[in-house]
């Protein structure tokens, strides 16, 4: 099973899908929905009151040229009642429209707080194979900007589609209705602006996605090399990262400069379209007033109209590009949300029992890419148990970690059995089983927050002396004991920056105060100087009583103590005895032994190469 | 130990709020909002504006035309109705003559409209890419000791960041400069149209200036806090997606859940309310756009009715008072963005006057070749003033000959490798090679002479092809692939499916530590400089890669003059001479066996047989 993005969006559905997919996400909060839609409809109809308003306004006003004397009160009454209706509408339009974009942008966001927490949840719940193959940061982007453009669709899609309808709708049937012809010149720039939006707009977001990703490679380009500065300056290299990052600033420039091209042409000539209608009307109209078929009042509606329906009909292109949007993103972030995760618990699976924490391995064999793929592991059996401890040695990729991994249920067995007292992983609930089971890794991560909160991570309501406890077993109370802000330093750029072997201390502890029945230290003093791992080795021995231990490492010294040592590679375990009995076997344990102690005098050769060179 | 509360789930069982976190608990904002004006930064900037000044003046007039069309349109439909459609003698021929009018004007502004928008996006893109150049630029020739001191994100978020808010106030400085122009238009049309209406619609204006002066500074920090629980957020998506496998493996799924749930319950709230705040303008100014317009029907018609006033002036006036809105938002929204601008400017210009430490003298010495002695006379220095992190140090290195460097941690090691490539400019004392003082060299002949191997090998993403051939552009591929032949790297890197042509990408993530740094082996190699200064990795590397290391760093050595910072046994006892320091000063030099009879403190070390002289406690050495 691959995860590769391509064919995880396969499975998703068309676009109608997604779309309709988003919209019933909305419809979880169908009142506030309601709501949205309503104020859209009433906003806009208010909104077109307003140049009715205006041309009854402007026949009033010219009422009195025409006629006599006597209605004069009347068409003053008449020229206030419009300035109070135009009052009004203007105030119910300017309401109904902020509770129309309140409430879409509400929905948008109540949306996306469910989206957030499914995607965190589903994050968290698939499995390692699924994580190993998807980049980290592909799944932030998922999770950051695709979820964005999820979000934005309610307000700039979905009810921004209902009040252009209702605009662009009952604005031509009015227009229309008025005069057939001055209304369709009115309304004849509306196809083509559309048109011409909607295909600029796709453009324009082509455009876009292109040139972020060429302001990517610019800003990785400074990134890496304000990180590697040293490297720089050591080789001089100062004119070559310049005309490297020239190189790149090049080509994200020249897409800018189509960028703005592209909207400029496509902005000014819309805005032309627009004023030759204008004038169209203008001209029209203007006949027909001089015919005395229309009157300036009808004139300044229609000019009102227009001037009305130009920013929606120019939004018409926003809203083909909320579509596009909501498409490709709502099928990206869908696409991880539907994943099952492949390593869950089974159907009435119960809690791990723990009796004398009696690990056993039967035949196991296990490929990291499903049945087709060179295996990782091939037939291994091995036991320990609780007091005891095993050994793993082997070169890299021999699938030493792998063993490691299939013991939590990170991954899961391909062929064979895993049993801790009698019960197979698989038939445990995970939770019981990582509570039981944990590994200190090579290469542990810290968070960004206290040292406390770091060494609690697997029990957050520790209780102060046990944190402490843990920290002196790890041998890292002494340091922590020198900062100023002692266990509450924060770690990262603005704390303390840890080394490898306090950052792997801080795991051992983080793990210790956990009291694990099967404890795993998968090369987790790699970077601990020997005197310190001599010294941590001495502390464990008691928490070691209580559990079975694994030890994962390549360095011999650090397993030498082993009630059971294995030699893997390739997946199978070519050698298997205690320390003393592997050396005597004289096998590639013996070999490496031999390699790990003369590394020194095999260099020393060294000296009279090098002065010969000179000379 | 202080227990976290912020952001902590209720677990009324539990007694108390955990200790823990997700996300980030730093928050990395800096000043966003300064002066509104800073003539010094606004001054600096224009320097970069200058070279395109032709394209600045030409969108101005090309603004000024846009406006005064927009100003027109209404003039034009209010002669058409008072002297044409109204007037005694109107007829078509008049109207067509208007209509042309339009049209004119109209075209007009179709083609400065488009010339105004084009220059001002493209010069202001120009301008822009100008400044983060002459910013990335700067910061090759800026001295070490001032990277060493700046965070690569905070610098990050200044050429990416700072330069775009920029842009954003150079885009928009152009049009505000439009909608200044406009909105002075229609206040003096308005006024000289019709003088007691024009005051009278005008009279809203202040009303609206005043409401967004009072709503921009609450908005803002409604904005504000919104845009800080959206990093926030992110930054917790972005560690539980880094972190989850030792999420997983110390069951923390429902604990961080419920955190992560806080804070997109905090991020959803300050999103409603800042949508609340962006949206409680728009009843106000739709209020006041119908108080205007009322207005004008009221006291304008009336006078219409008197006969007083042109009904055209009216019909002008509605369609003024529909446009002057827009200017208004927008010289609010201008506002905000130039206090961006100006803080934002003031950290750009931070950096470009960071000063550049070290400089080549006027006619420096840039040999072709040299012969590789370094010599170390008398050198005093120090990073901070008065806390010299070398004293007094002496050591000549012959040509050829490969010294190792040794000492505790703080010991100067790294700076001594740092003086000789003049990273630094020392107190005291003189740096030569060649019996040169480097001071005399170029910086390039200094870069061309001497390679260096770090600790942390650091790879670009590229292809491992390019990455070996680094700076050295006419490297050929052969040239290249013999130097990975002789560190040894040329078999791991043949059995990539790309070889030498894979892309590294994350900085070489995708390989392992033993096989990046042969890497860098290689790297240094086809560098083909006379000096070599390397830098032991301290990391643990699998037996099987440290034997190819050793006999890598062997070959790289042959007929130079190294100098390495060991950390291995190995690579000590493999040195042709040993100098041992401790807090800045040499105190032991000569080859292993004679300083082991010697009985000092490299003795000592080398009896406690650790694996690195780094990992020795500070007690073992007193």
């Amino acid at each position: 099973m691959t995860f590769s993005s391509a064919n995880l969006d396969r499975r998703i559905g068309n676009d109608a899908q997604i779309l309709w997919r988003i919209v019933r996400l909305c419809l979880r909060h169908r009142g506030r929905v309601a709501i949205a839609v309503g104020a859209t409809l009433v906003a806009a109809l208010f909104q077109l009151a307003v140049p009715q308003l205006l041309g009854s306004a402007v026949d009033g006003a010219l009422g009195l040229l025409d006629t006599e004397n006597a209605t004069a009160t009347a068409a003053r009454a008449a020229l206030f009642q419009t300035a109070a209706l135009l009052l009004g509408a203007s105030i119910l339009r300017g309401l109904f429209t902020l509770i129309h974009n309140y409430m879409g942008e509400a929905v948008g966001h109540r949306m996306a707080y469910d989206l957030r927490l499914a995607f965190y949840d589903k994050l968290q719940s698939l499995s390692f194979s699924f994580h190993d193959q998807v980049h980290t940061g592909e799944l932030i982007t998922r999770g950051m900007l695709d979820l964005e453009g999820v979000r934005m669709f309610v307000s700039t899609g979905l009810v921004r589609l209902v009040l252009l309808t209702v605009l662009i709708g009952v604005g031509a049937y009015l227009l229309l209705s008025t005069d057939l012809l001055l209304g369709a010149l009115s309304l004849s720039f509306v196809p083509f602006v559309a048109w011409r939006s909607a295909v600029a707009r796709l453009k324009l977001r082509a455009l876009w996605l292109a040139l972020q990703e060429r302001m990517g490679v610019i800003g990785r380009i400074m990134d890496e090399n304000l990180t590697g500065i040293r490297v720089v300056r050591a080789f001089g290299a100062e004119n070559y990262e310049l005309a490297k990052y020239g190189e790149a600033a090049d080509a994200a420039m020249e897409l800018a400069d189509k960028r703005i091209k592209t909207r400029v042409a496509s902005t000014t000539i819309m805005t032309f379209a627009f004023f030759i209608a204008m004038g169209l009307v203008l001209w029209v109209g203007g006949l027909r007033v001089l015919e005395g078929r229309l009157t300036v009042g009808d004139l300044t509606e229609f000019l009102a109209f227009m001037t009305i329906l130009q920013l929606p009909v120019r939004q018409l292109g926003l809203l083909v590009n909320s579509f596009a949007r909501a498409s490709t993103t709502g099928r990206r972030l869908f696409a991880v949300l539907d994943l099952e995760p492949t390593i869950a618990d089974r159907p009435g699976a119960k809690p791990l029992e723990i009796k004398d924490s009696h690990v056993r391995y039967e035949n196991v064999s296990f490929a990291y890419g499903g049945a087709d793929s060179p295996p990782a592991l091939h037939g291994v059996s091995f036991d320990v148990r609780r007091g005891k401890s095993l050994g793993i040695v082997g070169p890299p990729g021999s699938g030493k970690s792998t063993i490691a991994h299939l013991l939590t249920r990170f991954y899961d067995v391909s062929d064979g059995v895993i049993t801790i007292d009698g019960q197979d992983v698989r038939d445990v609930t995970l939770e019981s089983l990582r509570r039981q089971v944990l590994t200190v890794p090579q290469d542990p991560f810290l968070f960004t927050t206290s040292l406390e909160n770091n060494i609690a991570y697997g029990d957050p309501w520790a209780e102060d002396e046990s944190i402490t406890n843990a920290a002196s077993l790890a041998q890292i109370d002494t340091f922590i004991g020198t900062l100023p802000e002692g266990y509450g330093t924060l770690v990262g750029e603005r704390g303390v920056s840890l080394s490898g072997g306090q950052k792997q201390r801080i795991a051992i502890a983080r793990t210790a105060m956990l009291q694990p029945a099967v404890l795993i230290l998968d090369d987790s003093t790699a970077a601990i100087d020997a005197g310190t791992e001599q010294q941590i080795r001495e502390l464990l021995k008691a928490p070691m009583q209580t559990c079975a231990t694994i030890f994962i490492s390549h360095r011999l010294g650090t397993l030498l103590h082993a009630d059971e040592i294995i030699f893997l590679e390739g997946g199978r375990i070519v050698e298997r005895g205690t320390h003393e009995s592997l050396v005597a076997q004289g096998g590639r344990y013996a070999e490496l032994h031999a390699l790990q102690n003369q590394l020194a005098d095999d260099f020393d050769s060294g000296p009279s190469d090098m002065q010969g060179a000179a000379q | 130990m202080t227990a976290t509360t912020d952001g902590a789930p209720d677990q009324p069982e539990r007694g108390r709020p955990p200790r823990a976190y997700v996300g980030s608990q730093i928050s990395q904002d800096e000043e966003m909002f300064g002066a509104l004006f800073d003539g010094g930064v606004v001054r600096r900037f224009m320097t970069y504006v200058r070279p395109y000044r032709r394209q600045v003046l030409l969108a101005i007039a090309a603004v000024l035309v846009v406006t005064g069309a927009q100003l027109a349109i209404p003039l034009i439909i209010r002669f058409g109705i008072d002297d044409v459609l109204l007037a005694e003698g109107g007829n078509a021929k008049l109207l067509a003559l208007v209509v042309a009018v339009f049209a004119a004007v109209i075209t007009v502004n179709f083609g400065a409209n488009w010339l105004q928008d084009r220059l001002i996006g493209i010069t202001g893109e120009h301008v822009i890419f100008d400044l983060r150049q002459a910013m990335y630029a700067h910061l090759q020739d800026v001295s070490l000791s001032f990277m060493d001191k700046t965070e690569t994100g905070r610098m990050m978020s200044r050429l990416t960041g700072d330069v775009n808010s920029l842009q954003e106030f150079l885009e928009n400085s152009v049009t505000a400069f439009g909608d200044l122009v406009l909105l002075f238009g229609i206040v003096v049309i308005m006024l000289s149209m019709d003088f007691g209406l024009g005051i009278l619609t005008l009279s809203v204006v202040p009303t609206l200036f005043i409401v967004r002066m009072i709503w921009l500074p609450r908005a803002r920090v409604a904005f504000r806090h919104a845009r800080e629980t959206n990093s926030s957020a992110n930054g917790a998506l972005a560690e539980g997606i880094r972190a989850v496998r030792t999420v997983q493996s110390m069951r923390r799924e429902s604990v961080n859940f419920d955190l992560y749930d806080e804070k997109v319950q905090e991020n959803l709230n300050s999103h409603l309310k800042s949508a609340q705040m962006a949206q409680v303008m728009v009843p106000i100014v739709d209020t006041l756009t119908g108080a205007a317009m009322g207005i004008v029907i009221l006291v304008g018609g009336f006078q219409v009715l008197d006969g007083a006033l042109e009904v055209g002036v009216m019909v002008a006036f509605l369609f003024y008072v529909q446009r002057f809105f827009d200017p208004i938002r927008s010289l609010t929204i201008q506002y905000s963005v130039m206090q961006r601008a100006m803080a934002s400017g003031k950290r750009i210009f931070e950096v470009l006057d960071v000063p550049l430490a070290i400089d080549d003298a006027p006619n420096a010495f840039n040999p072709d070749s040299i012969d590789g002695s370094v010599e170390f006379r008398d050198v005093t220095f120090s990073y901070v003033k008065n806390q010299p992190v070398l004293q007094d140090v002496s050591f000549t290195v012959a040509p050829g000959e490969t010294v190792a460097l040794v000492g505790p941690t703080g010991s100067g090691k790294t700076s001594i490798t740092s003086l000789l490539h003049r990273f630094y400019e020392i107190d005291e004392g003189a740096v030569l090679i060649d019996g040169r003082d480097v001071r005399d060299y170029a910086k390039a002949a200094l870069g061309r002479h001497i390679a260096m191997v770090l600790q942390d090998p650091f790879l670009f993403t590229g292809s491992i092809f390019e990455n070996i051939r680094y700076r050295t552009v006419d490297a050929s591929r052969e040239d290249v692939e013999r130097a990975a032949r002789v560190v040894g790297a040329h078999d791991f890197i043949s059995q990539l499916a790309d070889g030498y042509d894979t892309i590294l990408e994350e900085q070489g993530r995708n390989l392992s530590l033993g096989q990046r740094q042969l890497l860098s082996f290689a790297r240094a190699l086809v560098a083909d400089a006379k000096i070599l200064v390397l830098d032991e990795a301290t990391a643990n590397i699998d037996s099987h890669t440290e034997r190819q290391i050793q006999v890598a760093l062997k070959r790289l050595l042959e007929g130079r003059t190294g100098i390495v910072i060991a950390h291995r046994l190995a690579t000590v006892r493999g040195a042709d001479r040993i100098i041992v320091l401790q807090s800045g000063r040499v105190v032991e030099t000569g080859p292993h066996d004679a300083l082991v009879a010697q009985g000092g403190l490299y003795a000592r070390l080398y009896a406690l047989n650790y694996a690195s002289f780094d990992d020795v406690p500070d007690e073992q050495i007193k």
